[in-house]
């Protein structure tokens, strides 16, 4: 029978049970290399702080949102007005939401750049993806959910592109809506999306992305294989300074929340004609425009249907980047990489520019 | 049963068509005269030979083009008669088949009222349309001095062109709500055509200056009124001075029931004046406002002396209104501050317009000339100003806190955040890093 050396007390209770000490071992041992980019590290773990306050202040607003056509509206502006500290509550969820995608980019666009998607972190560099696409979740359904105008017709917009893919676009189109059109039903599917399957999926994920990290431990740049790197302890030296950038972090988000609180707007009327100048959220603006500059027909194809489609095989490269950024003979293509980042940040920051300012 | 002699045995027209229907009996009878008259459809020798002349000639059938008559398929025998599928001129312009040439302008009232006065006829077309437009001109000043032998008067072509007539929907239209009062004012502003008839020909300039015209050009307001609003339009006719107030009540229903109460309504119906007009113009009605009542362009100081109680009721009257007016202006502009500031105050402006709401009954009770009628509205309005004014400050203080809150909420961050570096610093001072080989 195995036998074991516990601390006396209760952390022994705890160790014998939970194997804590293990955990203890793994944290004293976990290291991050020093080099001159070791300050990206920290975005991911700013994304990972950022879902948390979206998550509790998601439990916050949930006591009081209600998800119906008749109601959401006028529960958000209770919220806002009547609850004790519910415009912070929701201007941090509104903001935090938007930070968090933003520092996601931030965190992909660095794991490309110090090449850290190589062999052996493929899944990693997957998972990851898979977690921005619901973070993108997240903002496409919570964007309809206080149902005013602007986030009405948003969401008209983007269920009509969804209805432009070929064979099932329509069917995908009306899954989404719940119906012909936007209404009621779209909103209680969102909202189930935004808070019960979007949370779920992600948590996962979140699960095994962060396995992962641990797993294979932190990347060094390519720059530095074979040289001797300083490594600092992950903890508590690392986690100190992670602890800091969340307090930044937090800085900005308090600070964003109080002086410029997220509007709620005009309550949505189906009825009523779109408002001009209608667009998407600043992270869905480069491919809106994008669908916008393409003619209305290419040759004989719809431009929209071409425009997804190129997205489509966008993606589909991006998603592969680790494997076609590998030659055969195993060595990293980082100067393809590094221009193919280069040239997809340079397009997603001219289109959204364009976007928001044309 | 009404008969039709401009068309009769003309297979072609509508209204032939529709004679033709009544009469058939068999269907091989409609198939024959179907397949004989679908080539007469087309036949029209008055647009071909014109068509192929000049100026004033060519000119018609040009202009037909684009008239509505064309369009339901009439033809310029219709009207002047002759008979349209002959090709000899001799034929076609035979007095024996009924040709009039051109139509004198005393007739044409007539010849109109012969298609457009005629029901059933015009239910084929538009079946809403109104048939006494005839009988209504004949009441009218212009009928009755067409009736007396005076042919300078307007008829129906002055108004709605001769073969260019459009739909009155139709804004190339003369007639077209924004394009009549101009229409109108071809005549009436012609200080050589009205010399005749010894009547002012201002009336458009004043128009213009008015705030119905405002409404109507500037503000694109199709229900605002023109000319024919007031005067009507087949029966125009100035409206008597006894029956001023009704026009105008027709629109300002509330300010005429509230001026039928005033003391000022048998006062200025004994006088012989224009109710309304006397304080607001006809053509040039300006935009109202608080200095109609007290001040230098008092309308009231005409009638009441300085210190008159008229002119101390007027003077309270006017504070009433401005003490609201105000009072729902600077509730407006804290509100504004405090949305611009990102607050949530659109519960506040949503009220507000209760406030203006108010203003508009206090606005309308003043015409009733009591200054007890404006103390409920004018007290109702100040309420609801001082509620939202009142919900516009707390929103402002709260977004005042929140910076409070920020400003106190930055301070500890930074001294949290300066604690963790300064215990950074002191961790690394005694563990410094270590060097290993890089990984992948």
């Amino acid at each position: 029978m195995e036998s074991a050396t516990h601390p006396a007390g209760l952390a022994g209770w705890l160790d014998e049970r939970l194997g804590l000490s293990a955990l203890r071992e793994f944290a004293a041992h976990k290291t991050v290399p020093l080099h001159s980019a070791t300050a990206w590290y920290y975005f991911g773990g700013i994304t990972l702080f950022l879902f948390t306050i979206q998550v509790l202040t998601g439990v916050l607003l949930l006591l009081y949102y209600r998800p119906s056509p008749t109601e959401a509206y006028e529960s958000v502006q209770f919220i806002m007005t009547r609850v004790q500290f519910g415009w912070l509550v929701r201007s941090i969820h509104s903001w935090s939401a938007n930070l968090m995608i933003f520092t996601a980019f931030i965190h992909m666009f660095s794991v490309v750049f110090l090449h850290s998607y190589r062999r052996p972190r493929e899944i990693t560099w997957l998972s990851g993806l898979v977690l921005l696409g619901l973070a993108l979740g997240f903002g496409f359904s919570g964007y309809l959910l206080p149902w005013n105008k602007v986030s009405y017709f948003a969401t008209k917009v983007g269920t009509d592109m969804a209805a432009s893919v070929p064979v099932a676009g329509h069917q995908v189109a009306r899954f989404l809506r719940g119906g012909a059109d936007v209404g009621g039903a779209t909103l209680t599917r969102f909202f189930g999306f935004h808070v019960a399957v979007l949370p779920g999926l992600t948590t996962l994920l979140l699960v095994v992305h962060l396995g992962l990290v641990q797993r294979h431990g932190m990347s060094s740049p390519p720059w530095s294989d074979g040289k001797q790197l300083a490594q600092m302890r992950f903890f508590p030296n690392f986690f100190l300074r992670e602890l800091m950038a969340w307090y930044a972090a937090l800085a900005v988000l308090g600070s964003l929340a109080a002086l410029f609180p997220w509007e709620l707007g005009e309550k949505a009327d189906p009825f009523a004609p779109a408002p001009a100048g209608i667009r998407p959220e600043w992270y869905f603006l480069a491919p809106f425009y994008t669908l916008k500059l393409i003619p209305s027909h290419v040759w004989r194809v719809e431009g929209e249907l071409l425009g997804l489609m190129g997205f489509a095989l966008l993606a589909a490269w991006w998603v592969l980047l680790p494997f076609w950024a590998t030659n055969s003979h195993g060595t990293v293509r980082t100067r393809w990489v590094t221009g193919a980042g280069v040239a997809l940040l340079a397009y997603l920051v001219t289109f959204s520019l364009l976007g928001y300012f044309r | 049963m009404t008969h039709y002699p401009l068309i009769v045995g003309q297979a072609s027209t509508p209204a032939a068509g529709l004679q033709t229907r009544s009469s058939l009996r068999s269907l091989p009878l409609l198939a024959c005269l179907f397949l004989f008259a679908s080539p007469l459809a087309a036949k029209d020798s008055c647009i071909d030979c014109h068509s192929n002349m000049d100026g004033a000639l060519k000119a018609p059938v040009t202009a037909y083009a684009n008239d509505i008559h064309a369009r339901h398929g009439f033809s310029c025998a219709d009207c002047h008669g002759g008979d349209r599928r002959a090709d000899d001129p001799e034929a076609a312009m035979s007095r024996a088949q009924g040709f009039k040439g051109q139509i004198s302008r005393a007739a044409v009232p007539a010849l109109c009222a012969h298609c457009h006065s005629d029901a059933a006829l015009m239910h084929r077309f538009k079946p809403q349309q109104r048939v006494d437009q005839l009988a209504l001109y004949l009441t009218s000043v212009h009928g009755k001095r067409l009736a007396a032998g005076d042919t300078a008067v307007a008829n129906c072509v002055d108004c709605h062109g001769v073969h260019n007539i459009r739909e009155v929907k139709d804004p190339l239209s003369p007639v077209y709500p924004m394009k009549l009062p101009e229409t109108c004012a071809r005549c009436h502003a012609d200080a050589a055509h009205m010399a005749t008839y010894k009547i002012p020909t201002n009336q458009f300039a004043e128009y213009r200056t008015s705030v119905h015209w405002e409404a109507l050009s500037k503000g694109g307001d199709m229900s605002a009124p023109n000319c024919a609003s007031c005067h009507g339009n087949h029966g125009a006719a100035p409206p008597q001075v006894a029956s001023v107030a009704e026009v105008c009540g027709a629109c300002h229903v509330l300010f005429e029931e509230m001026y039928d109460k005033s003391p000022h309504q048998p006062v200025f119906a004994a006088m012989g004046g224009g109710g309304c007009t006397i304080c607001h113009s006809n053509h040039g009605v300006r935009k109202p406002d608080i200095q109609m009542l007290a001040g230098a362009g008092s309308v009231c100081a005409q009638c009441h002396e300085a210190n008159s109680a008229g002119a101390a009721a007027a003077a309270r009257m006017a504070g009433m209104l401005a003490k609201l007016d105000t009072a729902l202006n600077q509730s407006d502009a804290v509100l504004a501050r405090a949305r611009n500031s990102g607050m949530e105050v659109s519960e506040p402006i949503l009220r507000q317009m209760q406030g203006r709401e108010a203003l508009v009954k206090a606005r309308v009770a003043m015409h009733a000339f009591q200054v007890a009628a404006l103390a409920k509205p004018v007290q109702e309005g100040l309420a609801v100003a001082a509620d939202t004014r009142r919900a516009g400050e707390k929103a402002l203080q709260d977004r005042d806190s929140r910076r409070v809150g920020l400003a106190l909420s930055l301070v500890t961050i930074l001294i949290t955040m300066a604690g963790l570096w300064m215990a950074i610093r002191s961790l690394e001072s005694k563990a410094p890093a270590v060097p290993k080989p890089a990984g992948r």
